[in-house]
């Protein structure tokens, strides 16, 4: 605790000297979780990336990142760069969309710009910008993939993320896109959005079920540890795993024509970046950029697979 | 002072009464196995049984561990980041020597090599800081946590550490094979706690363990070098995450963030859940393996039945381990008890 003090210490004086030297620097806050899993890394690798390359290319644009470990966190966060840094923009990816609505709100009252990413606020009149991936789409997109791939009788299994709203849109839009399609879902279970969870899971879908066409993860963590239980069980020639998100040994994978893992669905990560480019566009460019930006969930296969493919990235 | 030596007075009766209290993990154990194949007979398959004896050799082993230092007074909440850094540290370490001189045998006996220092030298802190720090265990070793945590999420750049391919090849038996019908998790695990059982029962420092856990002060006058004990306790526990994270990396060959989370609490359950006293002097290794069993095969069982919803999973564990606990300790052997410590 005394360490953050200290850090908010320094930050404040940092800020007040930097506010005097020059009046008309652009300031931008960047909220994010901390990176406690694969993609929130990915997460933080790119809207690093950003910040670097905005700040290259713009000498007025000044970014302030910071991460939190929880929403008590991210809230304390929030209001540090309203008093502190005094920002004229904050870009915000939610920890939990509820408990942040009031700090964000009091941002607003600030005269910030506000760009909410990928989880919403429940109340819309909060945000200037809206930048999100699709989880229904993703469930849709693994849906249609599944039905060319299989027909009437064939038999899935369903391996879910951490019991939110991102997991249940994910699932229910899925289910609704295999109806009909006579694909038959063996089970589904939870397994947390994690590799060991992911095998251990499997592992007792193979010793129940004799005959599994198809799994569908919808994440690369949770389908890294699902190939490691098929392979074990020796049955990698029986079925095919599709995940979700676009992590790079997976993207590696499908460009290198694996069976096993034969497309995926994004849900980048990198769309901080998107947030932090529109949000600095709405400064430094002459068009519009109010809006809500909904990006697709394309499936990546080994023919387009190239253009999702960043090896530097830590996911 | 004076009130305490009734209690160790008190200590050689209970030796009389020990099969009461290893029947009541053992019956837990034998009921839930009932559970599980009156839900879905595969529960008894030869594959589930061995998937279940290899995952719970993970939680089992460090639980082994955490016998010694529950039962000395103590407890170490950083085994689980300590398993994700030491996890972490292994695959760098191997990939820098798969660069420098190719992936061999070597590589993987390297990695196994550095993972025995940095477990003994991680416990070697913790225990340090509790004994000559005198800082309390708890805090000693939730900082320690976050050290360890924080550190696997810097390497690994928020992302996961994944070993290299040819090393991994060379490495994967480790989890995957088996010898005489049993993978080589079950085996390190069943020789850890037959090694576990023989110290806590049959050598001076079992019996010091269980003397400074119950009283302190008295173990101190009666020329026990309480200090230097701990501080093994915790090496010990060190070691024994250390050998769980050599049988876990070859499992899927990654470390991240999310590796090895909560896995202090799965291993202070099983302990518990044995019937080992969370506050010290009295430690059954026996018990704790029965424990580390019962928490898997619960997770088990969950997913070979579809009759509970998946949102519920969470309370049949809590209501499972409490009442594991709760055959061990029922209400006639409590009653008892408190009028004995009157």
């Amino acid at each position: 605790m005394s360490m953050k003090a200290l850090t908010l210490a320094l930050a404040a004086t940092t800020a007040l000297a930097g506010a005097a030297v020059a009046q008309d620097q652009i300031r931008i806050g960047v909220s994010i979780p901390a990176a406690t899993h694969g993609w929130a890394g990915g997460l933080n690798w790119h809207a690093q990336e950003a910040e670097k390359r905005l700040e290259a290319a713009h000498d007025n644009i000044e970014i302030t990142l910071v991460t939190a470990d929880s929403p008590g966190d991210q809230a304390s966060d929030i209001e540090d760069l309203i008093s502190v840094q005094q920002i004229h923009a904050l870009v915000v990816l939610p920890f939990e969309s509820d408990p942040l609505v009031e700090p964000v709100r009091q941002a607003k009252e600030s005269g910030a710009f506000i760009t909410v990413v990928d989880r919403g606020l429940p109340d819309a009149s909060i945000q200037d910008v809206y930048v999100a991936g699709n989880n229904t789409e993703l469930g849709s997109v693994s849906a249609e993939y599944f039905k060319t791939r299989l027909g009437d009788g064939d038999n899935i299994v369903i391996l879910r993320g951490i019991p939110t709203v991102i997991d249940t849109e994910r699932f229910d839009a899925f289910m609704a896109g295999i109806e009909g399609s006579g694909i038959n879902v063996l089970d589904d279970e939870f397994a947390n959005w994690n590799r060991d969870d992911g095998f251990e899971v499997m592992q007792d879908f193979l010793s129940r079920f004799p005959d599994i066409d198809g799994v569908w993860a919808q994440d690369d963590d949770i389908a890294m540890g699902v190939v490691e239980a098929v392979r074990q069980a020796g049955r990698e020639d029986e079925m095919f795993i599709v995940g979700g998100a676009g992590m790079k040994d997976v993207i590696k994978g499908i460009m290198d024509g694996d069976t096993l893992i034969p497309v995926d669905v994004l849900y980048p990560p990198a769309m901080i970046a998107t947030a932090m480019d529109v949000t600095v566009a709405n400064f430094t460019s002459n068009g519009p950029v109010q809006g809500e930006y909904i990006l697709g969930a394309p499936l990546v296969t080994q023919e387009n697979a190239a253009q999702f493919y960043f090896p530097d990235s830590p996911f | 002072m004076s009130v305490s030596v009734p209690d160790t007075a008190s200590k050689p009766h209970k030796g009389f009464r020990l099969d009461l209290k290893t029947a009541g993990p053992l019956l837990a154990l034998i009921l839930l196995i009932i559970l599980g194949y009156s839900l879905n007979p595969l529960f008894l398959g030869e594959g589930n049984v061995t998937n279940l004896l290899t995952r719970s050799a993970f939680i089992g082993i460090i639980a082994v561990g955490a016998t010694f230092v529950i039962t000395a007074g103590g407890i170490d909440l950083s085994v689980g980041s300590m398993a994700a850094f030491i996890a972490g540290m292994m695959i760098i370490i191997m990939n820098a020597a798969v660069d420098s001189m190719g992936a061999s045998i070597w590589t993987v006996l390297l990695g196994i090599g550095c993972s025995l220092i940095l477990g003994i030298g991680a416990g070697f802190i913790n225990g340090f800081l509790t004994t000559k720090g005198k800082i309390e265990a708890f805090i000693v070793t939730l900082g320690t946590m976050g050290i360890y945590r924080s550190l696997i999420t810097y390497f690994a750049d928020g992302g996961t550490l994944s070993l290299n391919r040819g090393a991994r090849e060379i490495y994967r038996p480790v989890y995957y094979d088996s010898f005489i019908g049993l993978p080589y998790p079950v085996w390190v695990f069943i020789i850890v706690a037959l090694l576990g059982w023989v110290l806590m029962n049959r050598t001076a420092f079992g019996r010091y363990c269980m003397a400074i856990g119950s009283n302190e002060q008295v173990a101190r006058y009666s020329a026990i070098k309480v200090d230097r004990v701990r501080t093994l306790t915790y090496i010990l526990q060190g070691l024994c995450v250390s050998l769980a994270t050599i049988i876990y990396v070859p499992r899927l060959g990654s470390a991240s963030s999310a590796t090895g989370v909560l896995w202090e609490l799965e291993a202070i359950a099983a302990v518990i859940i044995g019937g080992t006293m969370l506050k010290g002097g009295y430690g059954r290794i026996g018990g704790t393996v029965i424990g580390a069993l019962i928490l898997t095969a619960i997770g088990n069982i969950l997913n070979l039945t579809d009759i509970i919803s998946n949102y519920l999973n969470g309370a049949v564990q809590g209501v499972i381990i409490v009442a594991a606990v709760y055959l061990q300790r029922g209400s006639f052997r409590t009653g008892r008890r408190a009028k004995k410590a009157e």
